[in-house]
């Protein structure tokens, strides 16, 4: 499929992320589900966020389009929208009357059930035409209904299916339906958080090229947050792994394929039995996530690191370059730069990088 | 079976004698194993099994299955393909429509709680939502005492202090002590999947039907499980039906795999030419359809889900002949009219294609499409199987 991602990335930046913190709780003791984390989405791209269930990565697509319910808290960061006039804004900074204009004109978000995400009691035509004549006012709704049709031929549903109710299609149409609806306003950054999870494969793969060839056509970014990995790999141009609430690596799609360099991502990928190529014993990764209520100091992977060192239990690792990197200690090499990681193998003066993570 | 596979100093039984082990009677059989759901109310039926007027859901239509001591049994299927239903009939908990269920070659036939307790002593389930299958109000020794209780006889003391210790090991949660006075909610949800594979071998079963045992787990921690699961079959010697969407999976875990459609068994074989080599179409689309990072080329040179647009069909009203025709991009008059049975496509193998038949105006399966996956399935055959 990324053959198929074309490559009209620029490197003209449309969401920054900046130093998002995210806390669960009030009063002495909350929960820090997100800690300092940074990510850019350039225009064009598909940006891919990966990692096991509750490791934050959903809340970071929450918190950053402002859509956290509570005990969801932001407790410090930016996030900043390149409108198309080129304009940027704080998105955290919005007022509601702000907010609400940018929410869907400028970021849509496909969320992870489709049936609960849409109304059961109306008919989906009512609900595209809806969203739509909420934001373009004094729009006839007869050019809105038309526009909705639109959009259903676009995601491959034949147009008479506006007459619905979501409980008379598919699960693999609602998706569709609640993507047609995330584009009607021609986003320019559209979330899509675990949209295909619920789905089969066959249909997570249909539903899957389409996205990227409308991308293709409409030129919109994507986040897409998933636990599988090995479907990233094909998606996204760019990936970033998190664990714990903290980014852990970013790279380009195929070299954190190819060459992971944090130990996490290198047991993740080792965590889904390939269906071609040999058979070999697989482990996974021993142990469990932590209880971010009880995070220990130093890096929070370092209870299930095949590679801890002294350090590692100590002190927390910040996402720098790579050991690669023209700017690091080893071997530089141009591919490397660009790369990030969190780890200490990479800190300068920790001694080689252990082979698996060396690639 | 690569020999690298088999767990270092676990496996009781090196793979020839595995794949021996196969040719012996099954533990569990299944033969034309259907199953349909009235749906809209109840069926209106005369005394004597007359006809029913209301609409039924064909969820499974004649399965066949063997079970054999030591090996697994993979069921791929897409979510409404009747999987689960397989699982469930085998357990006992819904009642068949009709064929026949063979525990050691003799009949089942569960009627009242006596019969169902000592059929369950040997057939066990573990199921999808480690979440939901343990009571959260009580403790780990709880579920884990009734268990043994049920399946033992009256333990008490020191002795059935020694039994759930010897459980809580042997699903690899030690020390005991640790997790046997533990709620549920305390316990992350491997841990909860390994306590609810620990109730089951509560029972010291013979067969294990593990229903999507990992789907609802972490990424990370799901090998872990599919592994602790490998070493019960090889330690224990269970024959494991191991129920799953993941073709992936299947062909890491299972001996043999069976992949279902709308109710009907598509394709049978060993796990490994199955995924490599597969030859029925439907089987084709579903391992085209997975992701696979090392293909980045894109499914172009392959049945894509592009070339095969469309979706499962309706269940209560299937369609006639190949529940897949609608779909196929090869199917004929023939695929329309007539339900293929399964052919012999290899050893072993069997297909529900009436390409691999000799009737006339059977489907032409273009296997040039099918390209690159044919040709890496040629050079991996060389490995023992």
């Amino acid at each position: 499929m990324s053959a198929m991602s074309a490559k009209t990335t620029t490197a003209e930046p449309v969401l920054e992320i900046r130093d998002l913190s995210v806390d669960y709780g009030y009063g002495d003791d909350p929960t820090h589900v997100l800690r300092n984390v940074s990510l850019t989405l350039n225009r064009g791209e598909v940006l891919g966020l990966a990692g096991e269930s509750g490791c934050g990565k959903s809340t970071l697509a929450y918190a950053a389009t402002r859509l956290l319910a509570p005990p969801g808290i932001i407790t410090s960061g930016e996030v900043l929208l390149t409108g198309r006039d080129g304009r940027r804004a704080d998105l955290l900074g919005l007022t509601d009357g702000q907010l609400r204009s940018t929410r869907w004109q400028d970021v849509a978000i496909v969320f992870q059930g489709a049936m609960s995400s849409l109304n059961p009691v109306y008919r989906v035509g009512r609900q595209l035409v809806d969203g739509i004549l909420a934001h373009r006012k004094g729009m006839p709704r007869v050019q809105a209904e038309e526009r909705a049709a639109e959009l259903l031929s676009m995601v491959g549903i034949p147009a008479d299916r506006l007459r619905s109710y979501p409980h008379q299609l598919s699960g693999g149409m609602r998706q569709r339906v609640m993507i047609a609806m995330a584009l009607a306003l021609e986003p320019q950054v559209l979330i899509m958080d675990e949209p295909t999870t619920a789905l089969d494969v066959v249909m997570q793969r249909q539903i899957l090229e389409q996205v990227m060839e409308l991308r293709d056509r409409l030129g919109f970014s994507v986040i897409f947050i998933t636990h599988d990995v090995s479907l990233l790999v094909e998606v996204a141009d760019r990936i970033a792994i998190m664990y714990a609430g903290e980014i852990v690596e970013q790279a380009a799609a195929g070299d954190v394929y190819r060459r992971p360099r944090h130990p996490y991502s290198h047991g993740l990928l080792g965590s889904f039995p390939p269906l071609h190529g040999p058979r070999r014993e697989l482990s996974g990764i021993p142990g469990s996530p932590p209880d971010l209520r009880r995070l220990a100091p130093g890096c929070p992977f370092a209870a299930r690191c095949p590679h801890v060192m002294d350090v590692c239990r100590t002190d927390r690792p910040v996402l720098g370059p790579t050991a690669f990197a023209s700017t690091g200690p080893g071997v530089a090499t141009a591919a490397e730069d660009g790369r990030l990681v969190a780890c200490h193998l990479h800190a300068q003066g920790s001694g080689p990088v252990p082979k698996a993570l060396a690639r | 079976m690569p020999a690298e596979l088999a767990p270092a100093g676990a496996s009781g039984a090196p793979p020839e004698t595995r794949a021996a082990a196969q040719d012996g009677p099954p533990v569990l059989a299944a033969r034309g194993l259907t199953k349909h759901f009235a749906v809209g109310g109840l069926s209106k039926q005369s005394a004597g099994g007359g006809v029913r007027t209301r609409k039924v859901v064909h969820a499974l239509d004649g399965v066949d299955l063997d079970l054999h001591r030591g090996s697994v049994l993979a069921v791929v299927g897409e979510s409404g393909s009747g999987k689960s239903t397989i699982a469930r009939l085998l357990a006992g908990l819904v009642p068949v429509t009709s064929g026949s269920i063979m525990l050691d070659g003799t009949e089942v036939r569960v009627r009242g709680r006596r019969a169902f307790r000592r059929y369950v002593r040997r057939v066990q389930m573990i199921f999808q939502d480690p979440f939901g299958s343990l009571n959260p109000v009580h403790p780990i020794r709880y579920t884990l005492t009734r268990s043994v209780r049920i399946h033992r006889g009256r333990l008490t003391g020191a002795a059935l202090e020694a039994a759930l210790a010897e459980l809580l090991e042997r699903v690899h949660l030690t020390p005991a002590e640790r997790y046997i006075d533990a709620y549920p909610h305390e316990l992350s949800g491997g841990q909860r999947q390994r306590v609810a594979i620990a109730r089951a071998l509560a029972a010291d079963p013979e067969v294990l039907l593990a229903d999507e045992p990992i789907s609802m787990l972490d990424v990370s921690i799901r090998l872990g499980i599919l592994n602790l699961l490998k070493d019960l079959r090889d330690r224990l010697g269970i024959a494991i039906l191991y129920i799953t969407h993941d073709i992936a999976s299947a062909r890491y875990f299972a001996d043999r795999t069976i992949v279902l459609y709308a109710g009907r068994v598509m394709e049978a074989g060993d796990s490994e030419s199955v995924t490599q080599d597969p030859k029925h179409p439907y089987t084709r689309l579903l391992v085209a359809s997975a992701p696979d990072p090392d293909d980045l080329s894109g499914g172009d040179g392959d049945l894509s889900a592009r070339q095969v647009p469309g979706e499962p069909p309706s269940l209560i009203d299937p369609p006639s002949g190949c529940r897949f025709n609608p779909r196929c991009p090869f199917a004929t008059d023939l695929c329309r009219t007539e339900v293929p049975d399964l052919f012999d496509v290899a050893p072993g193998r069997s297909a529900a294609c009436w390409a691999y038949s000799d009737r006339p105006g059977k489907p032409v399966l273009d296997l040039a499409t099918a390209g690159h996956r044919t040709g890496d399935a040629a050079t991996g055959k060389g490995a023992p199987s």
